[in-house]
């Protein structure tokens, strides 16, 4: 069959014009048109509500720890003995070393950070699963940072109504004075945030008295820079727009938070029907919500949580506080919205509803795999030797026969010394017999045999080794051989496998 | 699966691009105004890169921006700071004798990796990148040396090259074709030959090598010592030990005998620095041969 005419025949009919073979155009005359809505849209401006209560006075303390946290953390000592940095905290990129407290990660060890960052990621969808997006309402930098510049704002401008009034007002050199004033603030909590985090990646006292001196490293003051930059902008005006539109968690997270997880709820069982109430009246046929709107106004990110959990909605709790208040003024019992779930919200319209577990699968599932990296990065941890040997075979040429006859094997021979102090070793084989070992540069490393030799605290140092055996104990293509490393003072040993290899027999 | 379904959708009524799948709904909500302007800013911030950096193709060069940044003047400027930082060892270099370098940690462990890496541009052509030769290409490893495995004679060597005729100084160790210039008849050759196998007992004719041994004391030994043990001084190769330049099979010792060979190395004084063919002899040195 022709495709175009089975084409024509499905072709959907206009009524008035078909019969004539005139197709109505889908088309309209200049002038006519609508003017389009537009494709952007102007920020609306929150301007959150001081409120009072149990979560206020808990996101008051987590952001006065996590902070602390991060402003002290690197003025933390931790004594490492004299060939070792005492900061407690310290990534050194130049000697390539990461330290933290007791423990001190080389580069070949940056699994531990693979463990670190695995746990990072589970223990963030475990408080996902129990807690909805505690993460992003309580500890989050961007909430905490967020939180700071609105207790300047709200100290310099005012609570909400004077913040709102003040925007509206015309300029005036009081409105100037107050915004400037403002921005100074933000300006210097930014740049310490800043300064704060380059303390991290060198010693912190001598960085703080270059970096007042001028004479710090150009990177430190690059960094400070671009750090102060996204601080001001993030925390002063981008604020709940970076977890709107910026930052991919929410995303994340709305895939993992279930009927289970707790997250703010608005009661409406209990709220609905809402609507304005006198102190005279009864609360007999209607809601508990007067729709005072104070949850929305305490809002950082602006929702109604009315309207059940939203894209913008971060966990943060403050409308509870706002709600409480208001349901203590007018003489009803707290909780109107509070922390629940869906659930147990479902629950009440049922009979015999099941309620949210304490714990379940996905709780018990993320724990035993928080656990499990947890115990296996501290296994790996107390384990750590101190010393470890690598021993790399020569692949060019593979063996050399001597002039008496004698085969020669040459190896590539790291001493990884990880213990702060200069130790001194001496090295033996096992499985290829009456072997002389040499080692390039002899007369200055080592001059007895077996070879002693010397490796500074918390270095590694490479040698090239010769192992040349006679050409009777050659019997085989290729050999094992095993290397052993004794430290002499303390007796301590590391072992390597390896080949010794031979002609072709 | 909402237990409860509550009142998600949007609090503002907002249009939907139509798209629906496992109902969820495609909103269309419109892109915030300041991500408009962060747009405008890129773009603004392109301008002043085509100001500043290389950006346009012209028909035979390009606009090469107020910096005049090119990708080579980077790597120059990158090389020219790695050949100040290596300055302070290179001079050093210069003026110390090779015993002091090699006895010296840090210039030794410099000139081991400067050394390797003027190696592997300039003499692992022949001798290998694992210098460990070819026929007629001296393997650098072992410790059997023609003209001597000490560092001043690897010095030597270096400088001025082996049979190379651009340099008066080169070392030179012709030795007599014996068959071609008809000293030698070939019966002769091939008992010199099993002699000389003898010595480092791959000899299978007794006799021959017995007959041989009257002709290896007269014309031979001269230069390889009257038991094969060789003489560097000449570059003459000892002939006692498993190490064969061309081969240790009797045609080819025939062959060597009957023809003479020579192989030629330039001499590098004239294309590489002083500290160079220092860092050089230290490396070929520390291969595991050296003396």
């Amino acid at each position: 069959m022709n495709p175009d005419v089975s084409d024509i025949s499905d072709r959907p009919h206009n009524d008035d014009a078909s019969d004539y073979g005139v197709e109505k155009v889908d088309v309209s005359a200049v002038g006519k048109k609508k003017k389009p809505e537009s494709q952007y849209q102007k920020r609306i401006k929150i301007h959150p509500k001081r409120v009072h209560g149990t979560y206020r006075t808990l996101k008051w303390w987590v952001m006065g720890v996590t902070l602390g946290v991060y402003y002290v953390t690197p003025w933390l000592r931790w004594d490492r003995g004299p060939n070792a940095p005492d900061q407690a905290v310290l990534i050194d990129f130049s000697a390539q070393r990461f330290y933290f407290f007791f423990i001190e990660i080389w580069p070949q060890e940056v699994y531990y950070i693979t463990g670190l960052l695995i746990m990072a990621a589970m223990g963030l969808f475990l408080l996902t699963t129990v807690m909805g997006r505690a993460w992003c309402g309580y500890t989050c930098p961007q909430t905490v940072w967020t939180d700071l510049f609105l207790v300047v704002e709200r100290f310099i401008e005012g609570d909400r109504n004077a913040r709102i009034k003040l925007d509206r007002a015309k300029a005036s050199a009081k409105k100037i004075f107050k915004k400037l004033s403002k921005y100074l603030i933000w300006l210097l909590i930014a740049i310490g945030t800043g300064g704060a985090w380059v303390f991290y990646f060198a010693d912190a006292p001598t960085l703080a008295s270059q970096l007042i001196n001028f004479n710090a490293p150009t990177t430190a003051y690059i960094t400070i820079g671009i750090l102060t930059a996204t601080t001001f902008v993030l925390g002063g005006f981008a604020r709940e727009q970076v977890c709107t539109y910026m930052c991919p968690w929410p995303r994340i997270q709305g895939a993992m938070v279930d009927e289970d997880s707790l997250i703010v709820t608005y009661r409406s069982y209990r709220g609905e029907p809402r609507g304005p109430h006198k102190a005279s009246d009864t609360w007999d046929g209607r809601g508990h919500c007067i729709d005072c709107n104070q949850c929305i106004a305490a809002c950082p990110a602006g929702i109604d949580i009315r309207e059940g959990m939203q894209l913008e909605y971060i966990n943060c709790a403050l409308c509870i506080d706002a709600c409480n208040t208001v349901m203590e003024k007018v003489d009803l019992p707290q909780g109107l919205i509070s922390y629940d779930t869906l659930r147990n919200l479902a629950a009440r319209n049922v009979k015999n509803g099941q309620k949210t577990k304490a714990v379940r699968p996905r709780i018990l599932i993320y724990t035993v795999m928080l656990a499990l990296v947890g115990l296996m990065m501290a296994y790996v941890l107390a384990t750590r030797p101190d010393l470890e040997i690598n021993v790399l075979h020569d692949r060019n040429p593979i063996f050399v026969t001597l002039s008496d006859g004698s085969i020669r094997n040459g190896y590539t021979f790291k001493i990884l010394n990880k213990a702060y102090q200069r130790r001194t070793f001496s090295l033996k084989t096992e499985g290829v017999k009456n072997v002389k070992l040499s080692i390039v540069g002899a007369a200055t490393l080592a001059q007895s045999s077996p070879p002693v030799f010397h490796v500074d605290p918390d270095q590694l140092r490479s040698f090239r080794l010769f192992v040349a055996a006679p050409p009777n104990v050659v019997t085989a293509d290729t050999t094992p051989i095993r290397f052993v490393l004794i430290d002499i003072d303390k007796g301590t040993q590391a072992a390597y496998k390896s080949i010794f290899r031979g002609p072709k027999r | 699966m909402m237990a409860e379904r509550q009142k998600t959708t949007a609090p503002h009524e907002v249009e939907t691009t139509g798209h629906e799948w496992d109902g969820i709904q495609e909103l269309n909500n419109p892109l915030p105004r300041w991500w408009l302007w962060t747009f405008y800013v890129t773009v603004i911030w392109s301008i002043g890169y085509w100001i500043v950096m290389p950006a346009w193709p012209l028909v035979s060069s390009y606009t090469e921006g107020m910096l005049g940044h090119t990708s080579r003047k980077a790597v120059m400027a990158e090389l020219s700071q790695a050949k100040s930082a290596q300055s302070k060892y290179l001079d050093r270099i210069r003026v110390s004798s090779l015993e002091k370098i090699r006895s010296n940690r840090e210039l030794l462990e410099f000139s081991l990796a400067g050394g390797r890496s003027a190696f592997m541009v300039n003499c692992s052509q022949c001798h290998g990148s694992g210098a460990a030769g070819f026929k007629g290409y001296p393997n650098l490893n072992d410790d059997d040396w023609l003209w001597g495995g000490s560092l001043k004679s690897i010095q030597t060597t270096i400088l001025h090259g082996i049979r190379f005729n651009r340099d008066e100084k080169t070392r030179q160790s012709p030795m007599p074709r014996f068959l071609l210039d008809g000293i030698l008849k070939e019966s002769q050759i091939n008992d010199v030959a099993e002699y000389v196998l003898s010595l480092s007992k791959t000899s299978a004719d007794a006799a021959a090598s017995k007959r041989g041994q009257k002709i290896f004391i007269e014309q031979c030994a001269a230069c390889h010592g009257p038991s094969g043990e060789g003489k560097a001084e000449l570059g003459a190769p000892r002939l006692s030990d498993p190490i064969w330049l061309y081969g240790g099979d009797k045609a080819a010792v025939v062959t060597s005998i009957s023809n003479s060979r020579g192989g030629v190395m330039p001499g590098w004084r004239n294309v590489l620095a002083p500290e160079t063919i220092k860092q050089l002899t230290i490396y070929v040195h520390s291969l595991g041969g050296g003396k």
